[in-house]
């Protein structure tokens, strides 16, 4: 392995495909935001005819040559899109299925007849279907060096313009932006990233480079300029771990292992994300359900008592049934919330049942409050809805003064206030 | 000098005319409100006065010269459901976009932008979510960091497409003061408007459309009940006043 990466044209081959799967990646991030990604797959099936033609004109495979033909060619099947869009009653997803099946198929045709030709025997275009890194040579490299750098600084440049291009085009030509220029570019500057990546990955591949890159990015982040950061550092790290793996196996075809590689980013960041990944996620709602049990204990409790302690100023221990017939839960929750309760110390167990501690009866009258409070700004919403409640986190208890009056004089208003915190009397608060 | 003179707008989508010359002289300094019933062509309006739609014939003049010559003071503010509020960017970013031409081609925003930004902001009252990604803010506050962004372009002119629709009552009474303070320091706003009910309490002018201009003037002068029936044909049935008075809509 560490000869291979010494080896001259392995390192230029490792240069060329994490380059390209930078820009794939950067470029992808905006495709992917104006919902263009699937255009991208159109664009690179359609590139292959204009393979061929340049190979057939030149008659060698010169890469500058091929790459300017599968340029116009890919630049002709998405004018043909967007024709069709705008002049027919097709719909979007219509018109890319078309042109990617007319384009792909016709492409196929001439490399068919360009192989049965003495000079194309040899010609090598096949690797272009599927990609292959490999036989890239230096000067293949130096024309996609080239292109990424100009690609690049473009996007660093008109960063901003081509943000408010894609937020809210319409906006942006209220502000004098030219947006018909910056779309045409930004157009041609997908069609650029999709071209110089034909060699290593392949027509038929190379849209998932514009894709899984930046749905990747995603998941890390809630700013552009991250995540385009981010799903460029995707792309090259894609892009040198296909051709890392596939450089030593001979005849290994280079594109789907960059593929595979960028899924597998995207799996795991589909899982460890923060945020946004199925692991916390998951983690979050197991949490919140078991505050959420433990709360609905507590207030169940504190409401019991409170009725009771009304009655017979007794204070008793309830089985669970009682508890159960103010708010069910499943067995299995109810036990493992009563064992945590009774570990900090809030709840205790009878034989006859459970009754709070006093510092568990502190904690239900606070679980109590917020929840009648929340249940008077819900009945009296209009009044309170200058009350950014988000910001106190729904934390009635956290809220100003004036508004929390407010509230409490509505509690009283209909008889709701949690009143056993402040009735029981000293003695019993301890001796029970 | 009128802010806002429009001779003989016509718009026609694919051959379907959409408004048909629209011609009007919009005074300085007024709250107005543009009210039709749905596809009347409001939205379109404001498009093509703003250039964002090609017209089939007309012109509009802002202050005198082409709209080209007067962006600079003339704001927009469009209707909430036009973009994707799911687009990785924070209120504070959207509300800077509101100055990228003083900004300029090729520079970042900066401390002085964010600053102007911030109490654009703050004019709304969202400040405390500034950084807040944008599809993580309620309907309203969505509406209300449009208005700081149309605020940061620091216009004379304003045009507003629904931006009371789908809010809640805090949204609502936020965009009416700031609307009252615009029109203290002699701005123009032009608001597209759909609820019939506080026509009379939020608008100095209106102009009723529907694809023709059926009427613009004053707003005790324009919205009568028969003007309302030309525009709306019979399909009104709830202005209060109007069933005190008798009048039938059926
Ligand atoms: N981009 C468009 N292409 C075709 N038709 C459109 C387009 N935008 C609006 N329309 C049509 O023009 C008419 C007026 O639309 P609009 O100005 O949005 O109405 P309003 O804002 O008054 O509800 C509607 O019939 C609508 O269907
Ligand atoms: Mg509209």
């Amino acid at each position: 392995m560490l000869n291979l990466l010494m080896d001259p044209n392995t390192q230029w081959v490792l240069f060329g495909t994490t380059l390209l799967g930078i820009t794939s990646g950067v470029l992808g991030s905006f495709a992917l935001l104006r919902r263009q990604s699937l255009i991208g797959d159109a664009m690179s099936h359609a590139a292959l005819p204009g393979i061929c033609i340049a190979f057939l004109i030149t008659g060698e495979k010169m890469m500058g040559a091929l790459l300017l033909g599968a340029g116009i060619s890919a630049y002709i099947g998405t004018y043909c899109i967007q024709a069709i869009v705008r002049h027919t009653r097709l719909k979007m997803d219509t018109a890319i299925g078309l042109i990617l099946s007319v384009f792909f198929g016709v492409g196929i045709v001439l490399m068919t007849f360009i192989n049965r030709l003495p000079s194309g025997n040899q010609s090598g275009l096949d690797e272009f279907i599927f990609g292959q890194a490999a036989a890239m040579v230096s000067g293949d490299v130096r024309v996609i060096a080239i292109v990424a750098v100009i690609l690049l600084v473009i996007t660093l440049l008109l960063f901003k313009e081509l943000k408010l291009l894609i937020f809210d085009r319409e906006f942006a030509q209220g502000l004098g932006l030219p947006t018909t220029v910056l779309n045409g570019l930004l157009m041609t500057m997908i069609v650029t990233a999709v071209v110089i990546g034909l060699q290593a990955v392949g027509v038929v591949l190379m849209a998932a480079m514009l894709i899984a890159p930046p749905i990747t990015a995603r998941y890390w982040t809630n700013r552009l300029d991250h995540m385009v950061i981010i799903s460029g550092l995707v792309g090259a790290l894609s892009g040198g771990l296909g051709t890392f793996i596939s450089a030593p196996i001979t005849g290994m075809p280079t594109g789907p292992l960059i593929v595979v590689s960028a899924c597998t980013l995207f799996l795991i960041s589909l899982v460890i994300a923060p945020e946004r990944g199925l692991f916390v996620k998951a983690w979050r709602l197991y949490q919140l359900r078991k505050r959420t049990a433990q709360e609905q204990i507590l207030q169940s409790l504190y409401e019991r008592t409170e009725e009771q302690y009304e009655k017979t100023e007794t204070i008793d221990a309830f089985s669970r049934e009682a508890l159960e017939a103010l708010r069910p839960l499943s067995d299995f929750r109810f036990k493992k919330a009563v064992a945590n309760l009774q570990k900090s110390g809030d709840v205790e167990a009878y034989k006859n049942g459970y009754s709070l501690t006093l510092s568990g009866c502190e904690r239900a009258h606070r679980v109590t409050l917020n929840n009648r409070l929340m249940q008077m700004y819900a009945m009296h919403e209009l009044q309170f809805a200058s009350l950014p409640m988000e910001h106190y986190n729904w934390d009635f208890l956290s809220i100003p003064e004036d508004d929390r009056n407010s509230l409490d004089h509505l509690l009283k208003e209909h008889q709701l206030q949690p009143k056993l915190l402040h009735r029981l009397p000293e003695t019993e608060r301890i001796n029970r | 000098m009128n802010p806002i003179t429009a001779n003989n707008i016509t718009v026609a989508y694919h051959r379907k005319p959409v408004l048909q010359s629209v011609s009007f002289e919009a005074p300085e300094g007024k709250l107005i409100g543009i009210i039709g019933p749905n596809g009347a062509g409001k939205s379109t309006l404001l498009k093509s006065i703003l250039g964002l739609v090609p017209k089939a014939s007309g012109d509009v003049n802002i202050y005198g010269k082409t709209y080209r010559k007067q962006r600079q003071i003339v704001g927009y503010v469009p209707q909430r459901g036009s973009v994707d509020w799911d687009f990785p960017t924070s209120a504070l970013d959207v509300v800077l976009m509101g100055r990228y031409r003083q900004i300029g081609l090729f520079r970042r925003p900066k401390k002085n932008d964010v600053k102007e930004a911030m109490s654009c902001l703050e004019k709304v009252g969202m400040e405390q979510y500034a950084n807040r990604q944008i599809s993580q803010l309620s309907g309203g506050q969505q509406q209300r960091v449009f208005l700081a962004r149309a605020l940061a372009q620091n216009a004379h002119i304003y045009f507003m497409d629904e931006p009371f629709i789908g809010v809640d009552a805090a949204t609502e009474k936020a965009i009416v003061q700031l609307l009252s303070e615009l029109r203290e320091q002699g701005k123009t706003v032009i608001v597209v408007h759909h609820d019939l009910q506080t026509v009379k309490d939020y608008f100095d002018w209106v102009m009723l459309l529907n694809v023709r201009k059926i009427a613009f003037g004053p707003t005790n002068e324009t919205f009568t009940s028969d003007l309302l029936q030309k525009t709306y044909g019979g399909k009104l049935t709830f202005l209060d006043q109007k069933e005190e008075e008798g009048v039938p809509f059926a």
